[in-house]
């Protein structure tokens, strides 16, 4: 058989190197032994084999999962981005507003910043195993833009307040949505990643170990097959050889036929007839 | 993470930044550093540039609002950020309104929808 330069079964595939016994009962020892290796790795490789397809079809539906989540999640943000063009506008016009009656009150406001009424929470979310920021939002502390506009166009004011109020809560939302996104899209490209290599790399190399080790398999025992047949062609020659000889032994008068108790008529041992 | 409270930045014209923090998001920290970034007709490219790189780097702002035409000139550094917080969201400005194909979360996945999507 030709020997492969590299094969991962090592020396066993290369049978110049194997030391072969021919002496008595050991030798059919080693025949059987190596079949039995590659029996063994033959089995091997098929649960290796049977583990890589199972991995591959779970980690393909958790890859589908994912997708779905990520178009479900792709659409909301389209909605709620939609959603969020109209609110802000509303918002600037309602500020639009306020400044023409309250007069121009940005640098008041800017200049009284303390400490924030909205503030936000990340928590976790969890869509088949892969953890999804959310964000919450909360309030605390008092308004701190109570006293603006009390001199005038404090009704304007009130509603301005009351619309970025809204489109506040409205963007976080919208936040969730895209912090969302960005992950499971990472998440994605990871899994589909592990699905190819998986699908074009491992698989096919436990398939051709296996089809290699088949091919072993089947090499052996046409040997064996082979090596059976030699040994009764052998046995025959060897056995027509020493008739032969007993023949001519036979034919040349050397041989003594040990004497036969059944032929003999007469038996001098006896004395009386 | 839970429990942790987070800031509302926002960097935008004079009008928006006054809504949001009528809103109630404003807030100085304890180095007297503002939230938010009030952009004029005079500010530098390289000072917007900076303070969004400040507020990515501060821990506790979990959102940065950004009016779009603001985003349009920061647009590289925009496009760096690709951890999913702090959230950068473009908001429409009284000038611009909102155009969803300069956004540069949507256009991450614009093979996946269509038009009629957006209308």
């Amino acid at each position: 058989m030709i020997t492969p330069l590299h094969s991962s079964l090592g020396d066993r595939a290369r049978p110049c190197l194997k030391k072969k016994k021919e002496s008595g009962w050991a030798w059919w020892f080693t025949l059987v032994i190596p079949v039995l290796g590659r029996l063994r790795a033959q089995t091997i490789m098929k649960a290796r084999l049977k583990g890589a397809q199972t991995g591959r079809n779970l980690l393909k539906k958790k890859s589908d999962a994912l997708t779905l989540r990520f178009r479900q999640i792709l659409k909301k943000i389209i909605e709620t981005k939609m959603l969020m063009g109209k609110v802000m506008r509303e918002a600037a016009f309602s500020l639009a507003e306020a400044k023409f009656t309250a007069g121009d009150f940005s640098t008041t406001v800017i200049q009284n910043v303390n400490k924030a009424q909205v503030k936000i929470r990340a928590k976790k979310d969890n869509v088949a195993g892969v953890t999804l920021p959310v964000f919450e939002h909360y309030h605390e502390g008092t308004d701190s833009y109570e006293l603006t506009g009390l001199a005038r166009g404090g009704e304007q004011l009130a509603k301005l307040k009351r619309n970025y109020a809204k489109a506040v809560e409205l963007l976080v939302e919208l936040a969730s949505l895209q912090t969302s996104f960005v992950t499971l899209d990472e998440a994605i490209k990871i899994t589909n990643r592990r699905v190819n290599a998986i699908e074009h790399v491992i698989i096919p190399r436990i398939e051709r170990t296996l089809a290699y080790i088949i091919t072993e398999l089947d090499e052996r025992e046409r040997e064996e097959f082979y090596r059976l047949k030699k040994i009764q062609e052998k046995k025959k020659i060897l056995k027509e050889k020493s008739e032969k000889d007993l023949e001519h032994r036979r034919a040349a008068g050397e041989l003594l036929e040990p004497a036969n108790l059944l032929a003999e008529e007469k038996d001098e041992d006896l004395l009386f007839e | 993470m839970a429990g942790r409270g987070e800031l509302i930045a926002v960097i935008g014209d004079e009008d928006t930044v006054t809504g949001f923090l009528l809103g109630g998001i404003g807030e100085l920290n304890k180095n007297r550093h503002p939230n938010f970034l009030v952009v004029e007709k005079d500010t530098t490219i390289n000072e917007i540039e900076d303070t969004f790189r400040q507020f990515l780097h501060r821990d506790d702002i979990g959102i940065i609002l950004i009016n779009q035409y603001i985003a349009e000139m920061v647009r590289h550094a925009l496009d760096a950020h690709q951890h999913s917080i702090p959230a950068v969201l473009e908001i429409p400005s009284k000038e611009h309104p909102y155009d969803a194909a300069k956004d540069s979360i949507l256009r991450r996945a614009r093979g996946m929808f269509t038009a009629e999507d957006l209308r």
